[in-house]
This record gives C-alpha cells, structure tokens and sequence, in this order.
C-alpha cells in the first residue's frame, strides 16, 4: 500500500518523525546558504568548512565526552578561528581566499585527527565524522530549529547586498562599505548550519544537503528567489526519500548517506532533464526565438 | 641547516637503533604487544612478572577502528612476542605487523575456539559490510568465560614457547587464573538462573555479544550490525522498536564504544527502561568498574541482573 510506504512509517514511530523535523530544518536554512555559495563560485568552500569544524568538535568531545553544547561549541570555534584567518590572511597578504582557506582548513582537519588520536585510540571518530539522523534527540532537534531560525532571519536581513555580491561585487563596494562584514556574517551562517547538520548527517554528509539541491535547482531556473524555493524544495524531498527508502529497501541502507544519495539523484535528474542547460534540452534545441 | 649528510647519517643511527636486539631488556622482562586492553589483561595474568605488557588500543578504545601511530610500530618492532584476537577482529593488525618489520612470534588468542556467525538474520550482516563471507564471523569470543579460558591456554603456550625459562612460573599463572575463571562462570549462571526466563532479553547499541546469548541464554538484539563501523539502516530501528514493543523486552543496555543517542532514542520510543553501561570490547581504567577481564564480566552481569530482574510491581 501506498500509505504504507509513504506515511506509515512516519506515523508509526517516533524517530522517524524526529529525522524527518530535523531533516525539513535543515534543509530550510542550508539550501538558500548552499544557492548563495553557488552564485559566488564558493561551492568548495562548504566542503572545506566542514573539514574546518573537525577539531573543534573533537576537542569538545574528549573534553566532555559525547555532549551536544561541548561538541556544538567546539566547531562553531573552529570553524569561525578558520574563516576569519582566511578572510585576514587573503585581505592583508597576496594569498587569495581560496589558497588561503585550503591552507587553513587542511590544517585545521590535520590538527582534529591529532587530537582524536591523541587519548590514545581513535575513540569512534566515525561517530564523529558520520553523525546519526535516526537519534535525534530533544536537544539536537532545538539546536537544528534555532539553527534554521537564526539564519533564515540573517539572511532576510542581509539579503539585498548578498545578492549585489553575487551578481556585481563591484558595484556593492562602490555604494557601500558593508562587504566585508555581509562576508563574515555569511561564512558565520555557512559553519553554523554545517555544526547543525553534523549532529544530523555528519561532518561529511551535511554539505551535501547543502550544494546538491542548490546545484540542481540551478537546471530549472535562474532567478534567484526561485533558486531559493526551489533548492529548499528538492533537499526536503531528498530528506523525506531518503528516510523512506532507508526505511523500506531491502537491503541495510543507512539513513544519512540515503538522503544525500536522494539528492545526487535529484542533481542527475536535473542535469538530464532541467529546462535551463539540462543535457536533453541541448541535444534536442527548441526552435528558433521561442524559449 | 641540515644538510644532506647529517639528515642521512640521522636516519642510519635511527635505523641500527631500532633493529638493534634489547638484549638487556629482555633478559629482565619478556616484551608482550597485545592488541586490545582484554587481551592485554589476559596476558598479564598468565605471564605475571615476567613480562612486560603494551597493548595498542587502550581502555575505553574501538578495536574495530583503530589508526595505529608510529609508537606502536615501534612497540611491536621491539616486542618478542605479539598475541592478536583474530577473527578479523583487528583488521589493521595484519598491517601493522607487516609494516612494523617485527620478528616477534604472533600468537593468535582464539585459536581453536569454534567462531559464531555474526547474525543469523538472513545474511543481513553480510550485506552490511560486503566484501565477502568472512566477515560474518562475531569476533567477540571472549564474551563466554568459556572462550576466555581458551585465551588463557593459547597465551600460556604462547608466552612459554617464547620464554622456556618461565615456563613453571607461566603454567601455575595459568591454572590458578583458569580456576578463577571457572568460579566466574559459575557466577554468572547463577546469576542468569535468578533472572525470570521471559525476562531474559535486552537491547544493547552494537552486537557484540553473540557468544554471551549462547553461552548463558540472554538474548541481545543490537541495531547495527556486528562491527561498529556500520551504520543502522531506518528499517533496523524500526524492527527492533517494533520488537522491543512485541516482546517486553525490559532494558537497553549503553555500552563503552558506541554512539549512545540511538539506544537512548530506542529506549525513549520503546518504553523499555534504561540499563547500566556494560562493557563489551574493551575495559575500562584501572580505576573503573571494568578494569580486568574479570572485573567486567562482573560487572556486567550485576548491572544485566539489575536491569532484568522482575520488577516489584
């Protein structure tokens, strides 16, 4: 039965419907951050900012052992140490910001696995790395909702020179001298929502809900409030898929890596199929003067 | 600076340091590498003051996913003698003990012992972690007292082949332990025959023991398959909440190694009640309460009788 399949398992348990909650929050917050990294050629510096949290959350887990402030904390640190140094660094020296973020999230990521394997066993960092969507607690559910708050308001508040940046840096720096702040305040929501997915999906994994459904909603459409709605749209769907097919198929398919997958294969679609540069529509061209 | 003949001549005094025999070392004490804290228990019974004990995986420690450093290459370069779980329970060992270029004599602790099939669900473990049949196999063999004595005996062989000259000194180690270990066992069936036959079930966070349900009949039903390093899949969850609900089963044990929120998200949606943590791959510090092999069946069995014992109301 279809309700079976689609609705059953959420309303028969609770960890499903706790996946699913945090799962919408996520992608909520993240895919609007993952359209503007996308509109700004940054699309790797998501990937980076996720290695870059590593030590911080590591350090707060040996700290505290296996505490969600401790751990929350500790990549907020981290990941902000890293892109203020990065920022500074391509400002004052001749070092542009990509190098300078590589050099300093392979650091950063280096300096994580040091301290994990400092106490002497590597005391699960997969659990650190891989974080586990099917046990959310109360407490991880109340940091991906504020998370989710958080950013939606910053980023309705920084909205109009966010998008000046993306389209013309050159005319924002003429007419105001905000860029430099709407930058760090951007990269600030970036390691916010990354610490936020990895208690849900994993240091990994989390920049996946991120860029994929941005990088997808892009095949459709290239207005950026669409993009917005869109890309919001495709990492829920990609969520909810995921959750049931880890749920339903046959064989043992983890939850994170389902809901990414979903994603991916959101993308493919529509890279196949997209209306706006989708591979089928370049093999077969519409007519002329007609879009 | 350095230049190019002081970094090579650094690098040959490092070499002939590290391949030159410890003589004098290992006339006063045997230098044992176990891979994991149980073993390395295990060894220090059997081989008293006679040797002298490093293991690679401390308290606390995942065996399952281990990184090792160049310390322990070190270690094991020097080591006379190296006892292993097997199993594929250490996977990284086979590496380690190639690239370490040690020429101590390997032992393997569960020689002998028949291995269980890590789960009888249909081979759902299997497609779990892929890559062939072997690893089916539960490496957790020393969670029987009986398996464990097995550990003992091949240890005791082991340390004797190593070092002739302690051989008495090894064999009475090993008896007066193996008596222990008898009187353990005894302790635990007692303990599991105090428990009410209905109530002898539980959840724990990874399946690790395999050969506990079959040596004393408590049944443990884990969400992830037999290694840690697989991730639970919605549909396991879901089964085992869904069975939790069907048969009563009455506590969710935490163990020392794994992600704690899954059991206490099972625990919280099942109803069942929240045991103590057991130890299942590794003890914990001396100062815990799991700091030997006997220590932790113990413990793990006053805190199993606890959580299942039939409640007043």
């Amino acid at each position: 039965m279809l309700y079976d399949l689609l609705i059953g398992p959420f309303a028969e348990f609770d960890f499903m419907r706790r996946a699913l909650v945090g799962i919408l929050a996520l992608s909520v917050s993240g895919a609007p951050i993952g359209v503007f990294l996308m509109l700004r050629r940054m699309s790797l510096t998501g990937d980076a900012m996720a290695h870059a949290i590593l030590p911080g959350a590591a350090l707060g887990y040996l700290v505290a052992g296996f505490s969600l402030p401790a751990m929350t904390l500790g990549g907020l640190a981290a990941g902000f140490a890293v892109a203020l140094a990065a920022g500074a660094v391509a400002r004052v020296t001749v070092i542009k910001e990509d190098a300078s973020l590589a050099a300093f999230y392979l650091i950063s990521l280096a300096l994580g696995v040091t301290i994990v394997s400092l106490r002497g066993s590597a005391v699960d960092l997969f659990h650190v790395l891989f974080g586990n969507v099917l046990a959310l607690d109360d407490e991880v559910l109340i940091l991906l909702s504020s998370v989710a708050s958080i950013s939606l308001l910053a980023l309705a508040a920084l909205y109009r020179p966010l998008v000046m940046e993306c389209v013309d840096p050159g005319f924002l720096r003429s007419v105001s001298r905000s860029g430099g702040i709407v930058h760090l305040t951007f990269l600030g929501l970036v390691v916010l929502n990354l610490v936020a997915g990895f208690h849900a999906l994993g240091t990994l994994l989390a920049v996946g809900l991120m860029m994929l459904p941005a990088a997808a909603a892009r095949f459709w459409t290239a207005d950026i409030t669409m993009l917005i709605l869109l890309a919001s749209g495709f990492a829920m769907l990609a969520g909810y898929a995921g959750l049931v097919v880890s749920y339903s198929a046959g064989a043992n398919l983890p939850a994170g890596p389902a809901i990414i997958l979903g994603a991916g294969a959101i993308y493919l679609g529509s890279l196949l199929l997209g209306s706006q540069g989708g591979l089928a529509r370049r093999i077969l061209p519409r007519p002329h003067l007609q879009r | 600076m350095f230049n190019r003949r002081s970094v090579l001549s650094g690098l040959a005094a490092g070499l002939v340091a590290a391949s030159t025999p410890f003589a004098t070392i290992a006339q006063e004490k045997l230098p044992v590498v176990a891979s994991f804290s149980i073993l390395g228990d295990f060894v220090r019974q059997v081989g008293g003051d006679r040797v002298n004990v490093t293991t690679l995986v401390g308290p606390d420690g995942d065996a399952h996913v281990y990184s090792p450093t160049p310390a322990d290459a070190k270690t094991m370069a020097t080591a006379k003698l190296i006892v292993v779980n097997g199993l594929k329970f250490e996977g990284w060992m086979t590496r380690l003990i190639k690239s370490s270029g040690t020429k101590a004599m390997i032992a393997t602790a569960t020689t002998g012992i028949t291995p269980l099939k890590g789960d009888d669900d249909h081979g759902k473990a299997g497609h779990a972690h892929g890559h062939g049949h072997d690893h089916d196999i539960d490496p957790h063999a020393w969670q029987s007292v009986a398996n464990a004595k097995v550990y003992v005996a091949n240890i005791r062989d082991a340390l004797v082949k190593a070092d002739p000259a302690g051989k008495d000194a090894y064999e009475a180690n090993a008896t007066r332990y193996l008596a222990e270990l008898d009187a353990v066992e005894g302790e635990i069936r007692a303990a599991v025959a105090r428990i009410p036959a209905g109530r002898r079930k539980a959840i724990t966070s990874h399946d690790a023991f395999g050969y506990f349900v079959k040596a004393y009949g408590i049944a443990f039903i884990a969400p992830q398959g037999v290694s840690t390093e697989a991730e639970a899949s919605a549909r396991d969850v879901a089964r085992i909440i869904r069975q939790v609900k069907a048969e009563k089963v009455p506590a969710v044990f935490l163990e020392n190694v794994t992600n704690p929120r899954l059991v206490e998200q099972i625990a919280r949606e099942s109803g069942a009640k929240i045991g103590g943590r057991i130890y299942s791959d590794a003890l914990s510090d001396a100062s815990g309460p799991a700091g030997t092999y006997i220590a932790m069946m113990k413990y793990n069995i006053s805190e199993i009788e606890k959580a299942l014992a039939a409640n007043p109301a």
